[in-house]
C-alpha cells in the first residue's frame, strides 16, 4: 500500500518535475513563461495524434507494430508541437517584446483549446461510445519497463517500475541543474536572466539564448504532456484530464527555488499530495476534495516562508518579467 | 588570442530596431485594428481548412452565433457584462502593478457564497432581507479571497502571482466540496436549480439586471480611477512604490484596501451569476473569466471604457466560434484556439506601436 | 606613432524618436595616447562611444579601424575588433563572482574558473590592481567594481579602452590611482578613450580633447595647447563664468539636530552609525562621501523613510518656537506637526517624480490630499506647474507632458521647482545637478542660494568636490555610515575633503 502510494506519487510527480524544469530553464533567461500548462496540452496530444496515426495504420493487427517507432513517431510529434509553442512565446516576447505575463496566459488558453480540440475531435473519428481515445499498444511501449523490477519487491516497485520518460525526466532535471551550475552556457544563461543588459555587452547573444532556453524549456514541459498520457493513463487521453497540473509545475519552481536538482523530490512530493485523497481509507467523496487542495495550501505556505526568510539566494532571476531592448534608453 | 575580424567586406544589417517617440492615437488604434483583421484572416483560413466552407459563409455563421436572434444578443450582452465586471474588478489591481491572477477563485468564492445564503436561508429570512444577505455575503467573500494575498504582499512582500493563482484551486476545490455535500439528489454531483434567491429581473428580461449593474460599475470604475485621490494613490503606488512612500502614501494600505475593491467586485460578478442569472452552483461558474479578463484588461491598456471594447471582441468571437464548431460539427474548444490566436495578433501588434525598423539605404555612399 | 588612426568616426548620426543624439560626427584616436571627449551632460558623448562599442546602432556614417570600414553591429563585433568599453552604470552581474563577471562572454578556450582566476590575478599584478577574483559584486565597493570592468575589458585583450565618466564616483586619491593605470596602459601601446565633463581632469591626463556640443562635433585640440577657458567655450558655446557667489549667512538658527542615529539594515550591517550634526537656517550645509556611505539614508532618515535603530531627530520650528522629535514619523506625520520639509532626491524619476505622469499630476504628488473631497483638484496643481515651467525655463512641448520625455536637466527644474514651491523651512537636495548640463547646474545653485538667502537650512549631498567646496558653509564628510569630518567650506581643499572620504574605511 505505501509502495503503491509512492509508485503512483512519483508516476504523478514525473509529468510536474518536466514542467518544473523546462519552466526552471525558461526563467533563468529571464522569462517567466506562464504558458507552461497550454505547452503541456499541446505536448500530449500531439504525442496523442501521432501515435494514433501509427496505431490506427495497423488496425486489427497491432502485434505487428514496431516498438520503436511506436514510441519515436509520437515523441517526435511531441517534441514538434512543443517546439512550436515556445517559439510562439519566445517570438512574441523576445523579438516583438510582448508582455509575458498575457503572451503565457493566451498560450494557456491556446494550447488548452488546442488540446481539446484535437482531443475531441481525434474522439469523434474514431465514433467510440467513450469521451476518450486509447492507444493502449503505444502505451504498453512506453509503459515497458526493467523487467527485474517485479523481482525486487517494494524496492523494484518504487524506483524500477518506471517506463523510460521518467528516467529521461530525472536526468534531464539532473542535467539541467548541472549545466546551470557548471557550464560556460550555464553561466551565459543565468547572466542573460539576471541582467541582459550586462550579458549583451559581454558579447552574449541575449536574443538567442532567450529563445533557446524558452524553446528547450518548452519541449521539456511537452514531454511531462507526453508522459502523462502514454504512461501514467495507460495512453487514454480524454479532454481537460491533465487539469491544472501545469500550475502546479509552476509553482514547483518556487518551492524549488529555481533549483532543478530540488524539484526532484519537490514534485514527487506534490505528486504524493495530489493522490493522496485515495489512500486514506474511510473517507467519503467531498471530503477528498477538501485534501486535494493540500498541494496548494502547501505551495502557499512555502511562498509565505520564503519571502519571510527572503535571502538572496532564493530570489528569482533579478530581469524575470522583463522583455530587453538593447537601445532603451 | 583572437585575431582581428578584418574580413574586408562590410556587410551591414538589412534593418535595425529603433523605440518610436509617441506615435497619434489613431495612428496606434490603425495598427491595432489592422492586427485584427489580420487575425481574422488567419482565423478564416484555420477555419477553412477544419470545415472546407468559402470564408464568406464562415463569417456569415459566426454573425449569426453572435447576433444571430434576440435571445443570442441577450446572451452575448450577458457574457459581455460578465467579462467585463471581472475586467473592471482586476484593473485597480492592475494599475497598481499587483498581478492579480486570482479573480476566478475571487468569483467562485462570491458565487459559493451566495448559493449557500439561497439554500440554507431561502425559507428563513423575508426576501428582501435574503437578497441583502446574499449579496453582501458574496460581495465579503470575494474581498476576503483577494485580500489574503494582499496583507501577505503588503507585510512580506510575498509573490502575489501565485499566492492568487494557489487561491483559485483552493477555491475550486471548496465548491467542489460544497457542490458534493448539498447536491440533490444527494450523490448526483449536481445542486441544481436553486428555488430561493433570486435576484429580481427588470422588466422580465433575466439578464438587464446584469448588464444595467455592470454598465453602472464601467462608469464608476472609470471616475474612480481617473479622478478620485483613491485611483490616483493607486496610480502612484503602480508606477514606483518609492515615490509613494517619498510623498508619505500608505502603501500596504493602498495595496489591501485596492485588492479589498478588487475582490469585491469579483463577488459581486459571483453573485450576478449565480444568483442572478444561473441559480445554480458549480466548479465551473466562473467559466474562465477571471483569466481572460486580465488580457481585456491589458488589451484596453487598464482603461474601463477600452474595456467595453475588448470584453466585446472577445465574446463575439467566442459565441461566433462556438457556433461554427456546433454547426460544424467541430469540437466547443475551437473557440479557445481562435482566441488565443487574435490576442496574439493584438499583443504582437504593440510592437509596431512602440518601436520602428529603420532600413538603411547603403547605395550611393562612397566607400573608401 | 603610428600614423593609421586606431579608429576613426565619419560623419555619424543617430537619432532617438524625435532626438537628435549625434549629427554628422567625426573623430579619430591614436595608438599610445589618451584622448578625451568632453561635453556636457546630453552632449551625445555616451551615445557615441556605445555605437562604437556595439550598443547602438549608428544611423548613418563609417567607422574605420586601422583604416579599415567595419561594422559593429552588437558588442561582440567591438571585441572581435579588440575594442572594450568601461561603462558608466557598470554592467556587471551582482550575483556572481569577479572572475565570473570578466570571463562572461568568452567562447575560445574551454571553461576552467580556476584558470581564469589565475590569469585575472596575472592582469592585476601587470596593472597594479587589488582584487579578489572570487569576491561577488554586490559586496563590492564602486572602486572594485570599476577595477573589474578594466580588468574584463584587458582580459579580453582590447586594445582600444573607452572610459565613461571612469571618476564620476571615485574619491581624488582613486582618481590618481586610475590615471596611473591608464598611463601604464598608453605607455602599453593601447589607445584609450575617456568620456568626462571635468576640464582638470582633461588637462591633466589627456593628450588630445575632441569637443561634442549638443550631439555635433565642434573640434579638436592638443592639450598642451589649450586653457580651461578655451575648453569651456568650446563646450558650451560662448564664455560661461564658473564662479558661484557664496553668501555670508544671515543669523543662522539651529533648525534641525540629527544626535547620535544609527540605522541597519536587514543583513545587520550598519548604514548609519551614530551620526550627529546640525543643519542651520541661512545656510548651506554640504555632505561628501563615497556613493553609498550613507548619505541616501540619512537624508531618507530625516524625511521619515528610514527606520532608526537609535537616535533621535530634533526640528526646531521658527514659527512656534517647539521642538518636535521626528524619529519614526511617517512623512504624513512630520506633515502634520507643521514641518515644512522639502527634499530633492537622488532617484529622480524613480522617487521624487513619476515618469510616465504629466506635469501637473505630478505637482499634485505634494498636494493631491488637500480638500475633504474624494475626488482631485487639478486647477492648483495646473497654475504651479505653468509658474514652474515659465519662471525656470523648462523646456516642454506642455504641462500635461510625461516628465518621462524631458530630458535630464528639465525633469529636475520641475522637481526643484515643486519642492521649492512648498516653501521649506528645511531644503535637502541629494545630487541635484548629476546629468546636468552647465547651464541647468548653475540655474539649481542659484536656487540652493536664494533658499539660503531666505533663510532655509539647505542640506546638499554632492558628489562633485569642486562644487561643495565653492557652495557650501559647512562640509559634513561621511564614509561608511560614520561623520569621518567636519570642515569649513571656506578654507578647506578638495585633497582634505577626499582623505577624510576614505578615513573610516582603513580604520575599521
Amino acid at each position: 500500500m505505501i509502495a503503491t502510494l509512492f509508485q503512483r506519487a512519483i508516476m504523478q510527480g514525473i509529468p510536474l518535475l518536466c514542467g518544473a524544469t523546462g519552466e526552471i530553464l525558461t526563467e533563468k533567461s529571464g522569462n517567466l513563461n506562464l504558458g507552461i500548462p497550454g505547452i503541456m496540452y499541446v505536448g500530449g496530444i500531439s504525442g496523442v495524434i501521432g501515435g494514433f496515426l501509427y496505431e490506427s495504420s495497423f488496425m486489427g493487427h497491432k502485434e505487428d507494430m514496431n516498438g520503436f517507432l511506436a514510441i519515436l513517431i509520437p515523441l517526435v510529434c511531441c517534441v514538434v508541437g512543443s517546439l512550436l509553442m515556445g517559439l510562439i512565446y519566445a517570438f512574441l516576447t523576445t523579438t516583438m517584446r510582448a508582455n509575458q505575463n498575457v503572451t503565457g496566459l493566451a498560450l494557456t488558453t491556446f494550447g488548452v483549446g488546442f488540446g481539446n480540440f484535437f482531443g475531441g475531435s481525434l474522439i469523434k473519428l474514431t465514433g467510440s461510445s467513450m469521451p476518450s481515445i486509447t492507444l493502449s499498444k503505444t502505451s504498453e511501449f512506453f509503459c515497458q519497463s526493467l523487467p527485474i523490477a517485479e523481482d525486487l519487491g517494494w524496492f523494484g516497485q518504487i524506483f524500477l517500475s518506471h517506463g523510460f520518460l521518467a528516467y529521461l525526466a530525472i536526468i534531464l532535471a539532473v542535467g539541467t541543474g548541472v549545466m546551470l551550475k557548471r557550464t560556460r552556457v550555464g553561466l551565459h544563461l543565468r547572466a542573460v536572466g539576471e541582467s541582459p543588459a550586462t550579458a549583451d555587452a559581454a558579447g552574449i547573444n541575449v536574443g538567442r539564448y532567450k529563445y533557446a532556453a524558452t524553446c528547450i524549456g518548452s519541449v521539456i514541459a511537452g514531454l511531462g504532456g507526453l508522459y502523462y498520457v502514454m504512461d501514467y493513463a495507460n495512453g487514454i487521453w480524454s479532454n481537460d484530464a491533465f487539469g491544472d497540473r501545469g500550475w502546479l509545475a509552476i509553482a514547483i519552481v518556487i518551492f524549488a527555488l529555481w533549483k532543478p536538482n530540488l524539484a526532484i523530490p519537490a514534485s514527487i512530493l506534490f505528486g504524493g499530495l495530489y493522490i493522496v485523497h485515495n489512500y486514506i481509507p474511510g473517507i467519503d467523496f467531498s471530503t477528498q476534495e477538501l485534501i486535494k487542495m493540500a498541494p496548494y495550501v502547501l505551495t502557499i505556505l512555502v511562498l509565505i516562508v520564503i519571502s519571510i526568510i527572503d535571502r538572496r539566494e532564493n530570489q528569482p532571476p533579478a530581469a524575470l518579467g522583463l522583455n530587453y531592448f538593447r537601445e532603451e534608453r | 588570442m583572437r585575431q582581428s575580424h578584418n574580413s574586408g567586406t562590410v556587410k551591414e544589417p538589412l534593418f535595425h530596431i529603433t523605440k518610436r517617440a509617441a506615435i497619434p492615437w489613431w495612428q496606434s488604434w490603425l495598427i491595432r485594428i489592422a492586427s485584427v483583421l489580420a487575425a481574422l484572416i488567419v482565423c478564416a483560413v484555420i477555419t477553412i481548412l477544419a470545415t472546407k466552407q468559402n470564408p464568406l459563409e464562415m463569417y456569415a455563421t459566426m454573425f449569426r452565433g453572435a447576433v444571430g436572434n434576440a435571445r443570442r444578443v441577450w446572451s452575448l450582452f450577458q457574457n459581455l457584462a460578465m467579462l467585463l465586471c471581472v475586467s473592471l474588478a482586476v484593473t485597480p489591481a492592475f494599475k497598481m502593478r499587483f498581478w492579480n491572477i486570482g479573480a476566478e477563485g475571487q468569483v467562485m468564492m462570491g458565487g459559493l457564497a451566495s448559493a449557500m445564503c439561497m439554500i440554507l436561508l431561502g425559507n428563513v429570512l423575508p426576501e428582501w432581507l435574503l437578497l441583502t444577505v446574499i449579496v453582501a455575503a458574496g460581495i465579503i467573500a470575494g474581498a476576503v479571497w483577494a485580500v489574503i494575498p494582499a496583507i501577505f504582499k503588503a507585510s512580506f512582500n510575498t509573490n502575489e502571482t501565485l499566492f492568487t493563482l494557489m487561491m483559485n484551486y483552493i477555491a475550486i476545490q471548496l465548491v467542489s466540496y460544497f457542490v458534493l455535500q448539498f447536491s440533490v439528489p444527494k450523490g448526483s454531483g449536481h445542486i441544481g436549480e436553486i428555488p430561493t434567491g433570486w435576484l429580481p429581473t427588470i422588466f422580465g428580461q433575466p439578464y438587464l439586471l446584469n448588464i444595467v449593474v455592470v454598465a453602472v460599475l464601467t462608469v464608476g470604475m472609470y471616475i474612480y480611477l481617473k479622478y478620485s485621490k483613491h485611483g490616483y494613490e493607486i496610480a502612484v503606488v503602480g508606477e514606483s512604490e518609492k515615490t509613494a512612500r517619498y510623498i508619505g502614501i500608505n502603501v500596504k494600505k493602498v495595496i489591501i484596501r485596492t485588492m479589498l475593491l478588487s475582490g469585491a467586485l469579483c463577488g459581486l460578478a459571483g453573485v450576478l451569476l449565480v444568483s442572478g442569472t444561473d441559480h445554480t452552483l458549480a466548479s465551473t461558474t466562473a467559466g474562465g473569466r477571471g483569466f481572460t479578463a486580465i488580457m481585456v484588461s491589458w488589451l484596453a491598456k487598464f482603461n474601463p471604457l477600452y474595456m467595453i471594447l475588448t470584453s466585446f471582441l472577445i465574446v463575439f468571437l467566442e459565441k461566433g466560434a462556438i457556433e461554427i464548431a456546433t454547426v460544424f460539427d467541430l469540437n466547443s474548444s475551437f473557440a479557445s484556439i481562435i482566441t488565443g490566436i487574435i490576442i496574439f495578433f493584438i499583443i504582437g501588434s504593440e510592437f509596431f506601436i512602440n518601436y520602428s525598423l529603420k532600413f538603411r539605404h547603403a547605395a550611393g555612399e562612397a566607400k573608401s | 606613432m603610428n600614423t593609421v588612426p586606431a579608429i576613426e568616426l565619419k560623419n555619424i548620426t543617430k537619432v532617438f524618436g524625435s532626438i537628435v543624439a549625434n549629427k554628422n560626427v567625426c573623430l579619430t584616436a591614436n595608438r599610445g595616447e589618451i584622448l578625451s571627449i568632453l561635453g556636457e551632460n546630453g552632449s551625445g558623448k555616451t551615445t557615441l562611444m556605445n555605437m562604437i562599442s556595439g550598443i547602438y546602432y549608428p544611423d548613418e556614417g563609417h567607422i574605420f579601424i586601422d583604416g579599415k570600414e567595419t561594422v559593429i553591429r552588437s558588442p561582440k563585433d567591438a571585441f572581435e575588433h579588440k575594442i572594450g568599453m568601461i561603462h558608466q552604470h557598470f554592467k556587471l552581474v551582482d550575483v556572481f563572482s569577479a572572475a565570473e563577471n570578466i570571463v562572461l562572454g568568452l567562447k575560445d578556450e574551454t571553461f576552467n574558473m580556476a584558470a581564469a582566476v589565475k590569469r585575472v590575478r596575472e592582469i592585476s599584478s601587470r596593472y597594479g590592481f587589488e582584487i579578489n577574483p572570487n569576491k561577488k559584486v554586490y559586496e563590492m565597493s564602486v572602486s572594485e567594481k570599476q577595477t573589474v570592468e578594466i580588468i574584463k575589458v584587458l582580459y579580453r585583450g582590447a586594445d582600444i579602452l573607452i572610459l565613461d565618466e571612469p571618476t564620476a564616483v571615485l574619491t581624488p586619491q582613486e582618481t590618481e590611482k586610475l590615471f596611473a593605470v591608464l598611463l601604464r596602459m598608453k605607455a602599453d601601446g593601447k589607445s584609450i578613450i575617456i568620456i568626462t565633463h571635468k576640464l582638470h581632469e582633461v588637462l591633466s591626463v589627456s593628450d588630445r580633447v575632441s569637443v561634442l556640443r549638443k550631439g555635433e562635433y565642434i573640434g579638436t585640440v592638443q592639450t598642451a595647447e589649450t586653457s580651461e577657458a578655451e575648453l569651456t567655450e568650446m563646450m558650451v558655446g560662448r564664455k560661461v563664468d564658473l564662479n558661484i557667489e557664496r553668501s555670508e549667512p544671515k543669523n543662522p538658527v539651529d533648525r534641525l539636530a540629527v544626535s547620535h542615529i544609527s540605522c541597519i539594515d536587514r543583513e545587520g550591517t550598519k548604514l548609519l552609525d551614530d551620526i550627529s550634526f546640525t543643519a542651520r537656517s541661512g545656510e548651506i550645509l554640504g555632505i561628501a562621501g563615497i556613493a553609498g556611505s550613507g548619505q541616501r539614508e540619512l537624508l531618507e532618515a530625516i524625511a521619515g523613510l528610514q527606520h532608526l535603530s537609535e537616535g533621535e531627530i530634533l526640528y526646531f520650528d521658527p514659527a512656534t518656537g517647539k521642538t518636535e522629535n521626528l524619529r519614526d514619523k511617517t512623512p504624513l506625520q512630520i506633515r502634520d506637526l507643521g514641518v515644512r520639509l522639502s527634499f530633492v532626491p537622488e532617484d529622480r524619476l524613480g522617487m521624487g517624480l513619476v515618469g510616465n505622469m504629466d506635469i501637473i499630476d505630478n505637482m499634485m504628488l505634494r498636494s493631491y490630499r488637500e480638500g475633504r473631497s474624494a475626488f482631485l483638484r487639478r486647477s492648483e496643481p495646473k497654475t504651479l506647474a505653468e509658474d514652474i515651467i515659465n519662471q525656470l525655463e523648462v523646456v516642454t512641448p506642455s504641462a500635461s507632458t510625461p516628465v518621462r520625455r524631458l530630458s535630464g536637466g528639465n525633469v529636475q527644474k520641475v522637481l526643484v521647482g515643486r519642492e521649492i514651491a512648498a516653501s521649506p523651512t528645511v531644503l535637502m537636495a541629494a545630487y541635484p545637478v548629476r546629468g546636468l548640463d552647465i547651464n541647468s547646474s548653475y540655474m539649481i545653485y542659484n536656487l540652493l542660494n536664494k533658499q539660503k538667502e531666505n533663510g532655509v537650512a539647505v542640506i546638499f549631498v554632492g558628489e562633485d568636490l569642486d562644487v561643495l567646496v565653492e557652495l557650501c558653509d559647512r562640509i559634513l564628510v561621511i564614509g561608511s555610515g560614520r561623520i569621518t569630518g567636519v570642515v569649513d567650506g571656506r578654507d578647506t581643499t578638495k585633497e582634505e575633503i577626499g582623505l577624510l572620504m576614505t578615513k573610516s574605511r582603513y580604520d575599521n
